[in-house]
């Protein structure tokens, strides 16, 4: 319908003023008339199928559907009559009689629709007994772990079957058989074995208990909530956690969380199990060396030791022997103190985050061409892009909340190009096709985006007025003159890439013709030896395009973990402060040294692979690190493991006796984010409240665990809640100025920039022009990767992530989860396999310079041939022990993504995995025999 | 510091900005080692360089000596 301007009509008499096109139910609702309703959602599209939200329309036969029916201009309804109850009180009687009738033992009891609805329309009486056919006796699937599938009270709305194509985008459940028969089904025998990815759309919307949560079950309905962030992907999803007392009974999706509007993923929904999870450490611990079983201490005497080792290596080594890394799992605050902690305390600026071996290249890349070291858009921009470019990155593993945002456009009509070597499940899926997949060959990232540039500049496709109006002239001139080239157009470049040049031209005017064109990434981008100048290239691209600037466009990364932005964001890198500011800065440094009382030195400090190199040669040795597991996480896990074998005095924070753990000395047990307060910033800039849902099961908070280390170091810090970290954030950041806990509770959540010129933050940036004022345009060479293969290791692995597993897996492996992914599998073209006689599930030897391990084959053509993957959740699979030291120019990001190995059958661990069971058996003791035990696998 | 890693490092540095004017490429690697290089990394390239430097690219060589005290 098209109008522009509200309409009235009447309801039950009272006039209202509506939107054109806005239903009669939703019309009513806005009077405050409730009509009685079923298989209408307010996250769902309309269905008309319930029959219970009829009413009658003056001067219109029959009694139509409320939440199908448009509101019109002068229309009459009546919403209750008798004759419209005497029709809602009939369908029901026909729910009900097909419906169990224990509610008084029903996990719903008291939160059901079903049983609401019979209240309002005042069901008295059901006249047509069990005796009849029904469903009642329907089996129970109960295959999946976090829900149950009850058929005998479902009454076939269909909300979950909508829900699961409308919201999630998987369709995996459908309606299967007609009329009586007509049953939802989950396409094969179980929902386990089904294509559902577990995102509890289908249990969010089910009107009755037929899909309920095992939780639910279990213990109950929960009697008290609390709004928080998911501390899982980069999405950072908004949850009510609900809870009977301090247990938490289920994770609810918060329908106005601004980055997933009330969606959920599986692990955000249902894998928060490991906060409670036997192997977690709930006492600080201290060992004289790595090979003593633990000992369990008090705080003081955990943290008095760490001091006093702390000081006692500066003293025997200087002032830069010891330093810290944060992790992006920590919240704002706790890396900000940190980083604080290691600068003032310490003594030096030896402090790096985890996004050094991620995201690190964003940082620099994007600072370098647009001034901020942050992506451009807030999610909701997505619904703007007409062409959808997604470079590296596996958003349904990933980040499945934004894929089924992304999946929703491409299903009304953007188009998407897929540049990945694996044909990932967004190429094609239910619904969603690709325009372009370029399979590009791992590695040859800059070859790619110079030749879509070459594209876009030799065939008159430059945005002219963005350049002249919003770029550096000079630079531009210098770039465009270099793509143009020859060397760098699509068919010289073919042979490196392996992406055929038709289809590489095709792609690059589809993008350059948008109008609105989107780049989404991820690590695919920046876990290269090019990866900052990848990240330039794309930002070459939009500029030159004029993709920047406004919704629907824009350079986006994925982030992998929950607060990889916001520990960015906070000075974690050795080189700077909050703010990106380097250190050097001189008025920038005296402002920290005002507010912190102490002088800061003006040079950067080492980063994770320095810290590493300099424990091999003695000069470092003493690290403090919260929240991370370098010995799974890192690259060439020998170097790492070496690294931390030769420190002296290795303190971790966390909630498991980590890869990590088996090289500390000192153990201080850390916080769930269920235990946590304190705030999370998104991929998109949006910071969001972590709130408190339980007290600290460890006894104290991590803040509280820092700030008692550096008292002890002689620098006490005097905060009483995060909530004063956060306004000392405030003060000393300007792009954090106008952030405060009581902003965030009042709005919900803020992207940065958020200060006097963007009081409520900035979902957009560079509207009206580059944050840095002109934007940079950067040639970007092709460098090959030096790790090449050759006859002795032909093939190239990429390493990456799966859906129900996050990272190191230290969360998730502690979960259900592990019921989708009980070990890392080797992905091999059959092609490859059939060559050296290796059949699906066949152990395989995964050998590379660095380092061998075993895995078992999972043969798939997603797979290019000469081209194997895996992922590294289970650290037994020694996924790292391949990957080599090889790293991004700029900023040492490592080069997970190309490592070039051979495999070959075999029927045995690798000689790693064997000294690693040995070694992990021999430092997860805790206590003296005879009473000693082991507290992890 | 492992000697090797720090000049294939400084080399990937070196060779991104190889594509610009000579005078200026070897600022922008002087740039970045002095904004991202701890300084006992700077102070042992700069050693190694001056030792003569074997496996340094010529242009990281330009930026390292240029990070010599005047």
């Amino acid at each position: 319908m098209n109008c522009a301007n509200n309409i009235v009509l009447e309801i039950d008499g009272r006039p209202v003023s509506v939107p054109c096109g806005t239903s009669v139910l939703t019309a009513a609702a806005q009077l405050g008339v409730n009509i009685p309703k079923l298989c209408v959602t307010e996250s769902l599209k309309a269905f008309g199928s319930c029959r219970l939200c009829l009413v009658e329309i003056e001067g219109r036969r029959g009694t139509p559907a409320s939440c199908t029916t448009p509101a019109e201009a002068g229309m009459k309804v009546t919403t209750q009559s008798p004759r419209l109850a005497k029709l809602r009180r009939g369908t029901m009687e026909l729910y009900i009689s097909d419906h169990p009738l224990d509610c008084l033992t029903c996990a719903t009891n008291g939160d059901c629709e079903l049983q609401e609805m019979a209240g309002v329309v005042g069901l008295r009486e059901v006249r047509y007994g069990h005796a009849g056919r029904n469903h009642l006796q329907a089996a129970k699937d109960e295959s999946n772990p976090y829900f149950t599938f009850d058929p005998a009270k479902c009454i076939v709305c269909s909300r979950c079957v909508r829900a699961c194509e409308e919201v999630q985008g998987t369709f995996a459940l459908t309606i299967e058989g007609r009329g009586f028969a007509s049953k939802v089904a989950a396409g094969s025998s179980s929902f386990l074995d089904s294509e559902c990815v577990s995102c509890g759309a289908c249990v969010q919307v089910c009107p009755t208990a037929t899909l309920v949560e095992k939780t639910v079950i279990e213990h109950g309905q929960p009697e008290r909530s609390v709004l928080t962030t998911c501390a899982y992907c980069g999405v950072g999803c908004t949850f009510e956690a609900e809870l009977q007392g301090n247990e938490v009974v289920r994770m609810t999706p918060w329908a106005d969380g601004k980055a997933n509007h009330g969606h959920s993923c599986v692990k955000g929904r249902f894998a928060w199990g490991y906060a409670t999870h036997k192997e977690r450490i709930l006492k600080p611990m201290i060992r004289a060396r790595i090979t003593d079983p633990w000992r369990e201490v008090t705080w003081a005497e955990a943290i008095g030791h760490a001091a006093a080792e702390f000081r006692r290596l500066q003293a025997s080594y200087g002032k830069g022997s010891i330093g810290g890394i944060t992790s992006s799992r920590c919240t704002n605050e706790e890396t900000y103190l940190v980083q604080k902690m290691i600068r003032a305390a310490f003594g030096n600026n030896n402090v790096d985050t985890c996004a050094r071996v991620c995201h690190s290249p964003t940082g620099y890349g994007l600072r370098t061409a647009f001034g901020t070291s942050a992506g451009t858009q807030d999610f909701d921009s997505v619904d703007e892009a007409d062409v959808v470019m997604v470079i590296g990155a596996n958003p349904t593993d990933a980040h499945p909340v934004f894929a089924s945002r992304l999946k929703r456009r491409l299903r009304s009509g953007a188009k998407l190009i897929v540049i990945d070597p694996r044909r990932i499940d967004l190429v094609e899926s239910p619904h969603v096709k690709a325009a372009y997949h370029l399979p590009l060959r791992p590695g040859t990232n800059v070859a790619v985006i110079n030749a879509l540039a070459h594209v876009v500049v030799t065939e008159g496709l430059l945005n002219d007025a963005y350049v002249s109006e919003r770029c550096e002239l000079p630079g531009f001139e210098r770039w465009s003159s270099f793509v143009a080239e020859e060397r760098n157009s699509p068919e010289a470049t073919e042979h490196l890439t392996g992406v055929a040049a038709a289809d590489l031209r095709a792609a690059a005017r589809l993008y350059a013709k948008g109008p609105n064109s989107a780049i989404y990434y991820g690590l695919g981008v920046t876990e290269h030896s090019q990866g900052s100048t990848m990240v330039m290239g794309m930002a070459n691209l939009a500029m030159a395009t004029g993709n920047l600037g406004r919704a629907g466009v824009g350079v986006n990364p994925l982030r992998g973990q929950n607060n990889v932005q916001g520990a960015c964001d906070m000075g974690s890198f050795p080189h700077e402060f909050s703010g990106y500011r380097h250190v050097s800065d001189d008025p920038t440094r005296r402002l920290f040294e005002e507010a912190w009382q102490v002088p800061l030195l003006n040079e950067p400090g080492l980063r994770i692979p320095n810290m590493l190199d300099a424990a091999l040669d003695g000069t470092f040795r003493g690290i403090y690190i919260e929240g991370e597991d370098i010995a799974q996480s890192d690259p060439n896990t020998k170097h790492v493991t070496a690294a931390l074998a030769a420190m002296e005095c290795v303190v971790v924070q966390d909630l498991f006796l980590n890869e990590t753990a088996s090289f500390a000395h000192v153990f201080l047990p850390g916080c769930s984010f269920l235990e946590k307060d304190g705030t999370f910033t998104n991929a998109e800039r949006r910071i969001g409240r972590v709130r408190k849902a339980m007290p600290p099961k460890n006894g104290m908070a991590d803040w509280e665990i820092t700030m008692a280390l550096s008292e002890a170091l002689g620098y006490p810090m005097h905060y009483a809640h995060p909530s004063e970290i956060m306004d000392e954030i405030a003060r000393l950041t300007p792009t954090f100025a106008g952030v405060s806990y009581e902003k965030l509770d009042r709005l919900g959540s803020v992207q940065w920039p958020c200060n006097d010129k963007a009081p409520e933050g900035t979902p957009v940036m560079h509207v009206g022009g580059v944050a840095r004022g002109k934007g940079r345009f950067m040639i970007t060479e092709f460098v090959p990767t030096e790790e090449r293969t050759t006859p002795r290791f032909p093939l190239l692995l990429t390493t990456g992530r799966i859906l129900s597993q996050y990272n190191v897996g230290a969360q998730t492996r502690r979960t259900s989860n592990v019921v989708w992914h009980e070990e890392d599998l080797l992905e091999i073209h059959p092609h490859d396999a059939e060559y050296r006689g290796i059949e699906d599930g066949d152990l395989v030897a995964l050998m590379s310079r660095a380092g061998e391990t075993t895995l078992r084959a999972h043969l798939t053509e997603r797979m290019q041939p000469g081209v194997v993957y895996t992922t590294f959740h289970h650290p037994e699979s020694g996924a790292n022990v391949v990957t080599t030291e090889f790293t991004d120019w700029a900023t040492d990001c490592p080069e997970y993504k190309v490592t070039a190995v051979e495999i070959r059958k075999t029927s045995r661990p690798s000689d790693w995995q064997q000294r690693y069971a040995e070694t992990r058996a021999e430092t997860t003791l805790v206590g003296q025999d005879p009473g000693a035990r082991r507290v992890s696998p | 510091m492992n000697i090797e890693t720090m000049v294939h490092n400084a080399n990937q540095i070196a060779a991104f900005f190889e594509a610009w004017p000579e005078e200026e490429a070897a600022a922008a690697v002087e740039d970045h080692l002095r904004k991202f290089w701890e300084p006992r990394m700077r102070t042992q390239i700069l050693e190694y360089a001056k030792q003569g430097g074997t496996g340094l690219s010529r242009l990281a060589s330009a930026g390292i000596s240029r990070l010599m005290p005047a």
